[in-house]
C-alpha cells in the first residue's frame, strides 16, 4: 500500500516555498523557517499570501505533490496540476457511466448506502458508549429504513432524496452528541456557516474534499464528473460523491472530539459583520495540527484488509473506484467504517 | 509509428499480462524504487558513446525498429564485430541487454533480447544468432542462442500484446506471491484484493446488516 506522505500546511503569511536540491524549503523574507525532504511530503497546501517558486510548482506537478492554493480562511482558490495521469480510456468510461442513468445509479446508490450506514454506525456506536438515548435510537432506527429504501432505488434522483431524508435523521440528533459543552448545533447551515459548529463541520468538510480530489486526480478519474452529485461548472462532483463515505465517520467525528474534548472553544470564532462565523487563525491552525494527527490513526481496510491510515481513505477508495470503472469489480465497494 | 509497440513491453507482457495493461494501456506507471534504479541504470549505459577495441564497436543506446512487426525500442548495446580482413563476409551484430537483477530461469528478458535481434535482421539484412543478458546483481554475461523456438515464442507473445492493446482490458492478476512480490507495479496491481471479486458480498452485507433484527427488538 502506498505510504502517507506529510501535508504541510503553510498559514505564515508572506512565506515563499522553493526546492532547494532535494529538499523543498519555506522562507519568510530573509528567514529560513523549515525545510523537508521532498520525498516525505504528498501534499502542500498554502493559507493566504504564500507564494511557491515556479520550479517547485513544476516538481509537485510531475511527482504527483498535491499543490492547492486558499484563501486565508480556507476557501479553494486553485491547485497546480501537470500533466493527466492515466489512461483517457478511463476518464472516457467515467463520463459515459456519468450519462447512462442505469450506472451511475449502481455506484451513486453504493456510495449512499455507506454513506447511510456510517451514520448509522457512529451513532450506534455513540449508544453503546455513552449508554441509552432513545432519541439517537429513534434516529439510528430512521437510518436503517432510508438504508432498505436505497436498495431498491432505482435512479439517481430517488437516491438524492433518500440521502437528503437520511441526512435529516442523523442531523436532527447531532445537538445530542455534543456533550455538555457551550456549543449548539440546531441544523446544517452552509455558504456560509453562522455557527461555531457548521463553521468547524465545513472546514473539516473541505478538507477532506480536497484529499478526495488529490486521490481521484492520482489514480487519472476527473474529480468534476460524478454520479451522485449532477454536473455543475465548478463543482468537483466526483469528489463530492466520495467525500459521502467518509462524512460520519472521519470529518464529523473528527469535529465532535474537538468540541467533546474542548479543543476549542467559544473564543476560537470570530463572526463577520454579515454573520458568517470562521475559525480565528490561531484556532485554526491547531485544528490542522490536530487533524494531521488524527489522518495518522491506522485502521483495517474491511475491503483491502489491510491496515490503513486514515488519511490514505481517498486514495485507497479512489483507486477501488477506478478499478471497477475499469472492471474489476462487478460493484464498486464504498468505505464502511467497521 | 504511434501504434508501434515498444520492445520492453514485451517483458512486461511476458512477465505478467496485466502489469503489461497496468503500463501500457492504463499508464499508471509507479516510480518506487525498483523501477528508479532500473533507470539509472540504464542511464549509466546510456551514457556511452561508441568505441572501438579490436575489431568490435560498441554502440551504445541503439534505436531499434522492425516495420514488419510493428516495434520500436533501444538496445542497450550492440556489438558489431568485423570480419576478419578479406574475408567477404558482413559484420556480425550482437545485442547486449542489461538487466538489473539475477539470471532468471523465465523467458522474459530473452523474449526482448529477440526482439532486437529481429529488429536488427530487418534494419540491417542480416541473421542474428546469438546475443547476451549482462545481469547487474551478479556482473555476469548469460549468452542466448536466438533458436527457432525463441523466435516463435517472441512473434506469438507480439502478437498476444498488440491484441491487448486493442482490446483496451486490463485482465485479473496473476496473484502468483513470487512474480507479485518482485513486481514494480505490486501497489497499483493490488493482487491480493483484486485477484477474485468479492465486491458482490461484500455490497450485499451492506444492506444486510440494516435487517438486523435484534435492533428493533431493544424497542
Ligand atoms: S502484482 Fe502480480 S498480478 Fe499484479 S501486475 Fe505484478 S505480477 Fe501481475
Amino acid at each position: 500500500m502506498k505510504k502517507l506522505l506529510n501535508t504541510l500546511y503553510v498559514t505564515r503569511q508572506e512565506s515563499y516555498l522553493h526546492k532547494e536540491r532535494e529538499t523543498i524549503v519555506i522562507k519568510n523574507g530573509p528567514d529560513k523557517l523549515a525545510q523537508f525532504p521532498a520525498l516525505a511530503i504528498g501534499n502542500i497546501f498554502c493559507f493566504g499570501q504564500i507564494s511557491v517558486s515556479p520550479f517547485l510548482m513544476g516538481y509537485c506537478a510531475e511527482q504527483g505533490i498535491g499543490l492547492a492554493f486558499y484563501t486565508e480562511y480556507g476557501r479553494f482558490l486553485a491547485r497546480v496540476q501537470g500533466k493527466p495521469t492515466g489512461n483517457v480510456l478511463l476518464r472516457r468510461t467515467q463520463y459515459r457511466w456519468a450519462d447512462d442513468p442505469d450506472k451511475a445509479t449502481d455506484v451513486a446508490r453504493l456510495m449512499v448506502a455507506a454513506k447511510i450506514a456510517n451514520c448509522r454506525s457512529v451513532l450506534l456506536r455513540d449508544l453503546r458508549n455513552h449508554g441509552e438515548n432513545s432519541s439517537l435510537k429513534q434516529a439510528a432506527k430512521k437510518l436503517a429504513v432510508s438504508l432498505r429504501q436505497v436498495q431498491s432505488a432505482h435512479s439517481v434522483e430517488t437516491t438524492r432524496g433518500i440521502e437528503g431524508e437520511a441526512a435529516n435523521s442523523y442531523f436532527s440528533v447531532f445537538n445530542e452528541r455534543l456533550r455538555g459543552s457551550h456549543f449548539r448545533f440546531d441544523g446544517r447551515i452552509r455558504r456560509p456557516p453562522t455557527d461555531p459548529v457548521n463553521a468547524l463541520l465545513s472546514f473539516a468538510y473541505s478538507l477532506v474534499t480536497q484529499e478526495c480530489v488529490s486521490a481521484l486526480l492520482g489514480v487519472g478519474l476527473d474529480p468534476y464528473v460524478g454520479f451522485l452529485h449532477s454536473d455543475r461548472p465548478g463543482r468537483l462532483s466526483l469528489a463530492l460523491d466520495l467525500v459521502e463515505e467518509f462524512r460520519a465517520s472521519w470529518a464529523d467525528r473528527f469535529v465532535l472530539t474537538l468540541i467533546n474534548r474542548r479543543q476549542v472553544c467559544p473564543e476560537d470564532f470570530e463572526t463577520e459583520a454579515g454573520g458568517a462565523v470562521r475559525l480565528t487563525e490561531k484556532a485554526r491552525k491547531e485544528l490542522l495540527v490536530a487533524y494531521q494527527e488524527r489522518k495518522q490513526t491506522e485502521i483495517m481496510h474491511p475491503y483491502l484488509h489491510e491496515k490503513v491510515p486514515i488519511g490514505l481513505l481517498p486514495h485507497c477508495q479512489a483507486m477501488l473506484l477506478a478499478r471497477h470503472v475499469r472492471g474489476d469489480t462487478r460493484y464498486y465497494p464504498p468505505y464502511l467504517v467497521k | 509509428m504511434d501504434d508501434y509497440l515498444a520492445i520492453s513491453a514485451l517483458q512486461h507482457y511476458a512477465y505478467c499480462p496485466r502489469q503489461f495493461a497496468l503500463i501500457h494501456i492504463e499508464q499508471a506507471w509507479s516510480e518506487n524504487r525498483l523501477t528508479a534504479e532500473g533507470r539509472l541504470l540504464h542511464e549509466r549505459v546510456d551514457a556511452g558513446y561508441a568505441e572501438q577495441r579490436r575489431g568490435v564497436r560498441y554502440e551504445r543506446g541503439v534505436l531499434l525498429v522492425s516495420h514488419q512487426l510493428g516495434l520500436t525500442g533501444k538496445a542497450d548495446l550492440i556489438e558489431v564485430h568485423s570480419p576478419n580482413e578479406g574475408k567477404q563476409e558482413s559484420p556480425r551484430y550482437f545485442p547486449v541487454e542489461y538487466k538489473r537483477g539475477r539470471p532468471k530461469i523465465e523467458d522474459w528478458d530473452r523474449i526482448q533480447l529477440c526482439a532486437q535481434a529481429l529488429c536488427i535482421e530487418e534494419m540491417r539484412n542480416t541473421q542474428v544468432t546469438e546475443g547476451a543478458i549482462w545481469y547487474w546483481q551478479v556482473r555476469r554475461r548469460k549468452p542466448v542462442i536466438i533458436d527457432a523456438a525463441l523466435r516463435q515464442t517472441t512473434l506469438d507473445v507480439i502478437e498476444a500484446a498488440r491484441r491487448m492493446l486493442l482490446s483496451g482490458e486490463t485482465p485479473p492478476p496473476i496473484d502468483e506471491r513470487r512474480r507479485c512480490k518482485a513486481c514494480s507495479l505490486a501497489e497499483l496491481c493490488n493482487p491480493k484484493a483484486f485477484a477474485r471479486d468479492r465486491s458482490v458480498s461484500y455490497v450485499n452485507a451492506i444492506f444486510q446488516e440494516s435487517d438486523d433484527p435484534s435492533e428493533d427488538s431493544q424497542e
